[in-house]
């Protein structure tokens, strides 16, 4: 099997080839733009619906700490079903705790991009090494026990 | 402090995280972890989860610019991520195997020493014309750029890349275990091993350390580290900085990127070694 990529014949064809390979560029590019932008959007709609749902949080200069939230023993969801809780009851942790999860996914959603656009390029030896660094990040979500 | 005063604070405080962790591909945690538990008495596992946090949005926020700019070399960072993953998962289990303080003394003297060399480096900086490296060959993983401080192309050859995948694995190993930013140690292994040049080091770095992070990010997520009233600012604060950053890098010359990135690579290594003496 061919590892290297089959080098352009004519001059049509690298001009073909480098707009492939641009077109990943700016695919992958756009991936991570929109992953965060939605990430962004959720973790304020989150932020809002809390300081709604807990008026006494939102004050400048109230009794309350927030020692109370970022302590040991402090309760937010994290596992899937306590996530899925959360929402459907409209907590602004569970959202931010999604929009965690869109955080989290945007790399691994780009990998899954690279992976198609590096088979389209033909380029075999760079697909290998994307479907590999994919099913490391498959395998460690499934040793998390997610 | 009212949650609201922790909220807005720690989200500007946040931005400079994002700002400074996009120019020299470190990530948001150098600046997160030592602000949350020193500033603010936060339980240290969930500083190490925040960092994680603010690690993919510096990564995911600079990278979409980097990568349209080929100030990325995306080749040679998605090659480099089959040793970084494959380290944070390895890292990950590794924990409870390893004393931990030793591992922080070992480290900050690794680092101490990448800082010497990194410094060094910085006059025979020059791109490679040639490369004999096969790997690097056979994979095409040489580059060019635009350098906006220069004002011209730069092309480079790669080399090095076993000695820079075994590095890469170490730099996995070590964010999982230590739960630090990789990226302390990527850099290097692009500029010292693998010869290029420091800034397509720092935005590669920057472009890898998301996908090495969400590597680890699952575990950190089950065992509760991820707590979102620190996450929420944490990560929309380094997001705006990562984008200012990634405008800035552009502009500023590849010494001046390199003095900060030794600057802030002693600063961490002294506080490895402070973690694993105190």
């Amino acid at each position: 099997m061919r590892l290297t990529r089959q080098p352009p014949a004519t001059p049509e064809a690298a001009k073909e080839m480098e707009e492939k390979i641009r077109l990943t560029e700016i695919t992958i590019s756009l991936v991570l733009r929109i992953g965060v932008s939605v990430s962004v959007l959720v973790f304020i709609a989150g932020i809002v619906v809390m300081f709604v749902h807990h008026p006494s949080y939102a004050s400048f200069s109230g009794s309350i700490s927030y020692h109370g939230l970022t302590s040991g023993t402090t309760q937010f969801p994290h596992s899937f079903s306590a996530l899925v809780t959360s929402l459907s009851k409209g907590q602004g942790r569970g959202i931010i705790v999604l929009g965690t999860m869109l955080l989290i996914l945007t790399p691994i959603l780009r990998v899954a991009v690279a992976i198609v656009s590096f088979s389209i390029e033909k380029d075999p030896a760079m697909t290998l090494v994307t479907i590999f660094v994919m099913a490391v990040l498959i395998l460690s979500f499934l040793l998390a026990g997610l | 402090m009212t949650p609201l005063d922790f909220v807005i604070s720690l989200g500007l405080i946040s931005i400079v995280a994002g700002v400074l962790g996009s120019l020299i591909g470190l990530g948001g945690g150098v600046v997160i972890v030592p602000v949350l538990t020193l500033l603010y008495h936060v339980d240290i596992r969930l500083a190490i989860g925040a960092s994680i946090v603010s690690v993919i949005a510096t990564s995911s926020g600079a990278a979409a610019a980097y990568v349209r700019e080929k100030m990325t070399n995306l080749r040679a960072g998605m090659f480099l991520e089959i040793a970084t993953t494959t380290g944070a998962v390895s890292g990950a289990y590794l924990t409870t195997l390893l004393p931990t303080r030793f591992l922080f003394i070992l480290f900050g003297v690794v680092l101490a020493y990448s800082a010497v060399a990194t410094f060094q480096r910085r006059r025979t900086a020059a791109p490679l014309t040639v490369s004999h490296d096969r790997i690097a060959n056979v994979l095409e993983l040489h580059g060019e750029y635009y350098d906006e401080a220069e004002k011209r192309e730069i092309s480079y050859k790669v080399t090095g890349t076993k000695l820079g995948l075994f590095m890469m694995y170490i730099a996995g190993l070590v964010s999982a275990l230590l739960g630090i930013g990789s990226g302390a140690l990527k850099v290097p292994a692009m500029d010292l091993a693998m010869h290029l040049p420091m800034k397509v080091s720092t935005a590669t770095s920057n472009f890898m350390i998301g996908v090495t992070a969400a590597a680890s990010a699952g575990v950190y997520f089950t065992r509760g580290q991820i707590d979102p009233i620190i996450s929420a600012p944490v990560a929309i604060g380094v997001l705006i900085g990562a984008t200012v950053g990634s405008k800035v890098l552009g502009k500023i010359t590849s010494h001046a990127v390199r003095i900060i990135f030794v600057v802030v690579l002693v600063v961490i290594s002294l506080e490895m070694l402070q973690r694993g003496f105190f």
